[in-house]
């Protein structure tokens, strides 16, 4: 469900500003209704009194003539729709309380005593009774209003006229004027409305980007053009500003990093030829002092051209390893991994464990035969625990375990041996980062690479007295593998 | 009463000669013959009237006036002081003035020149049978020189030996017949006698009006009210009006008035016609002595 709270300022605020408009409009109008009641109401006497006073007059010679007909026939036309609508009813009382005649007959019949015809009709008669001045009264009974003026000739009283309005026609004239008031203020709503929806829009405008704006935020930077949209002292102005202000923080944070990990890759390829250099430089050097000691003292002692020959070699093999070290071949050919490949593996690894005087805790968990290259695993394994054995102490353990996982394949291997210091962990996959027991650092460097080339992911968590590598290998890569045949 | 008469006489002879310097038949070319209408039918159709005049003035050759007055009574004493030539009045007044007036013509309703009168009630009262059982009941009067309208109910209660003065709670008079019918429809007289005829042309014209009485009973049948000369009419303007009047239904225009006025023609017509009526008035006379 949608609430209002959640609901865009684009929508609330011109919202919150119809029902301002609306509510003003309807108080006002309300108020206005209410002053014009009265006022009609006040007005209906003051004419009924006035209109009754000029009535009675010309009342005076039928009844002083006693012509009933032509006296009906005056209040006929008085209450007439012609008639200015004045009354609903108006009845003639006689000087002995009886009606003369009425224009409604049916509730007051000639010559019925008043005081008979209701309860209205007897308060009517009442007042009548005690009513001695020349002057019409206004009486209201119920929902009714009746206007009671003496009829006089000469100072003789001839009789009363009841002049009578009911209450359904205050109401018609009240509703009347009630239709029109709403048709006005609908009017007036309805021209103010478009106006308060167009402020309530370009108020709600740019707290609307803003938050766009903002939201972008995580995934890209906006561009500085995108924050200028409010030229203003305001708040809202002041927030854009602000904003502009932190995005121009950021962009320039998010240049530093660039720039530092650009340093950092620099600074990366700078140890890398360093260590290759120093790794060809080597066995270089001892072949060049091979070559000159050959020069020297002779080309004619066979043995030390041999010695030579044998040293040259070396050399060069040592070369050779250190360029294919580097040359990891993910694509090499290979057979898909089997349970027993990774038992040839522990096989392999039991003597080493052994020579070290540590303990290898195996527990391998494979179903069967799996979709990764057996040599590639074999090889990242052997040089994880190989590395686990050479950094325990005489006595201590490595466990590895090897299983699967949904859709990967998981090597985990631990050693309780010296752990690695925080500050070599960010260049520990790095080549020749060699560790604190010697080697020439090339073995993680070619494990991460094999993970990397397989697209798995390698981890390390080191504190003293536990080191903990974890490779995650995925299964759905699709290798040019070996037939198993 | 003879005195009187003759003084009437005199006051005639000396309006004559005034009007007549020269003594001679001829009438002034323009003096228009004045008539006297008396709601005996629906007399507030102005319009009507118009025509109706414009037609008379056409056919006698001379410019015509119709006079209408708020009582019978009224243009009766037009006609007595020789102001009008000629009027359409009731037979009540002509039985009462026979002496100075002179029968013009009788209008023939229904193929005969005779008329009823009705006593209504209003359509809600289902129990009224005659007027007797309207005793202490209010009751309304067309005019007081009216036949249907006030003579012939007068007569039923003399004759029944009923004080006409207090039978009724109330009477009072409204001066037309179509006003009685309104008065009964609109509750405000329990009871009222109309002219037949202006009722059933009412409830042609205007059945909204009629619906709501209910006739009661209907009278024996009276000589239709009558148009009457005056003594100012002379015998050749009598003529001439009597032969217009007869002849209206031969005309298509005339017709169409006739039409109009829910008349059939006017006819000579015999002073024997209001013989009725004439009795009743000994009747009421003798009894009311």
């Amino acid at each position: 469900m949608l609430l209002f709270r959640d609901l865009s300022f684009r929508y609330k605020i011109p919202l919150r500003a119809t029902v301002l408009v609306f509510v003003t409009a309807s108080i006002l109008t309300a108020s206005l209704l209410l002053r014009e009641y009265s006022d009609l109401r006040r007005d209906v006497l003051d004419s009924s009194a006035r209109w009754s006073d000029v009535l009675s007059q010309t009342l005076v010679a039928p009844m002083l003539h006693d012509d009933v007909w032509r006296a009906f026939e005056i209040l006929r036309a008085a209450t007439s729709p012609g008639g200015g609508e004045q009354a609903s009813a108006i009845t003639l009382i006689d000087t002995r309380q009886r009606v003369y005649v009425s224009t409604d007959p049916e509730r007051y019949p000639m010559l019925a005593p008043l005081h008979e015809r209701g309860d209205a009709a007897r308060e009517l008669a009442s007042l009548i009774d005690g009513a001695l001045d020349a002057s019409s009264r206004t009486v209201e009974i119920g929902d009714r209003l009746f206007v009671v003026t003496p009829i006089d000739a000469d100072g003789v009283r001839l009789g009363h006229m009841i002049l009578e309005h009911s209450g359904a026609f205050m109401r018609a004239r009240f509703t009347g004027m009630w239709l029109s008031a709403t048709a006005v203020t609908l009017l007036v709503i309805a021209l103010i409305l478009p106006v308060s929806w167009y402020w309530g829009h370009r108020m709600a405008e740019p707290l609307v980007r803003l938050a766009d704006t903002i939201g972008r935020v995580g995934t890209t930077i906006p561009p500085p053009e995108a924050v200028r949209f409010y030229e203003s002292k305001d708040e809202i102005g002041q927030v854009g500003e602000a904003l502009a202000r932190m995005f121009d923080e950021l962009r320039e944070k998010q240049a530093l990093e660039r720039e530092i990990v650009f340093s950092e890759r620099l600074a990366a390829i700078g140890r890398l030829t360093g260590g290759i250099a120093h790794e060809i430089n080597n066995p270089l050097g001892g072949m060049l002092n091979a070559i000159g000691t050959y020069r020297r003292h002779g080309a004619t002692d066979p043995e030390l051209a041999a010695r030579t020959m044998s040293l040259l070699e070396r050399g060069l093999v040592q070369v050779r390893d250190t360029v294919s070290a580097l040359l990891v071949e993910a694509k090499a050919p290979s057979h898909p991994l089997r349970p027993h490949d990774i038992e040839d593996v522990h096989i392999l690894l039991k003597p080493e464990a052994a020579k070290r005087g540590a303990e290898l805790h195996w527990h391998s968990a494979l179903p069967g035969e799996l979709p990764l290259p057996a040599t590639l695993v074999r090889q990242v394994l052997i040089n994880l625990v190989l590395n686990a054995l050479h950094a325990v102490e005489p006595g201590g353990t490595v466990a590895c375990e090897i299983g699967v996982g949904t859709g990967v394949l998981s090597l985990v291997v631990r050693n309780d041996g010296q752990h690695i210091e925080e500050g070599r962990l960010p260049y520990l996959f790095e080549p020749f980062v060699s560790g604190a027991r010697g080697g020439h650092g090339l073995g993680l460097w070619i494990t991460y690479q094999i993970v990397h080339e397989l697209e798995g992911h390698i981890s390390v968590q080191s504190e003293p007295g536990m080191t903990v590598f974890a490779v995650n290998l995925p299964l759905k890569i699709e290798l040019e593998l070996e037939d198993a045949s | 009463m003879d005195r009187r008469e003759t003084l009437r006489r005199l006051g005639a002879g000396l309006a004559f000669s005034v009007t007549n310097p020269g003594g001679a038949f001829a009438f002034v070319a323009d003096e228009p013959v004045r008539v006297g209408l008396t709601p005996v039918f629906l007399d507030d159709q102005v319009s009507f009237l118009a025509a109706w005049r414009d037609y008379l003035a056409q056919s006698l050759g001379r410019p015509v006036e119709f006079m209408q007055r708020g009582s019978y009574r009224e243009v009766v004493e037009l006609l007595r002081q020789d102001k009008l030539h000629f009027a359409w009045v009731c037979g009540y007044p002509y039985v009462r003035a026979r002496r100075w007036m002179n029968l013009l013509a009788v209008p023939v309703y229904r193929g005969e020149p005779l008329y009823q009168s009705y006593l209504i009630v209003p359509d809600r009262d289902t129990t009224t049978g005659s007027i007797f059982d309207l005793r202490d009941r209010i009751f309304a009067f067309s005019d007081p020189d009216s036949n249907s309208g006030y003579l012939y109910p007068y007569f039923q209660l003399v004759e029944a030996q009923a004080s006409a003065a207090t039978f009724f709670r109330r009477s009072f008079f409204t001066y037309a017949h179509k006003k009685v019918v309104e008065a009964v429809g609109l509750g405000i007289a329990q009871g009222g006698a109309v002219d037949g005829y202006v009722w059933d042309t009412l409830a042609r014209t205007h059945p909204d009006l009629t619906a709501r009485t209910r006739i009661v009973a209907r009278s024996p049948k009276f000589g239709f009210p009558p148009f009457v000369a005056s003594r100012a009419a002379s015998p050749e303007l009598i003529r001439q009006m009597q032969e217009v009047l007869c002849a209206m239904h031969e005309d298509r225009a005339g017709a169409g008035f006739l039409a109009q006025l829910n008349l059939d023609r006017f006819e000579r017509g015999e002073p024997a016609l209001y013989e009725g009526i004439a009795a009743m008035v000994r009747r009421v006379g003798e009894l009311a002595d």
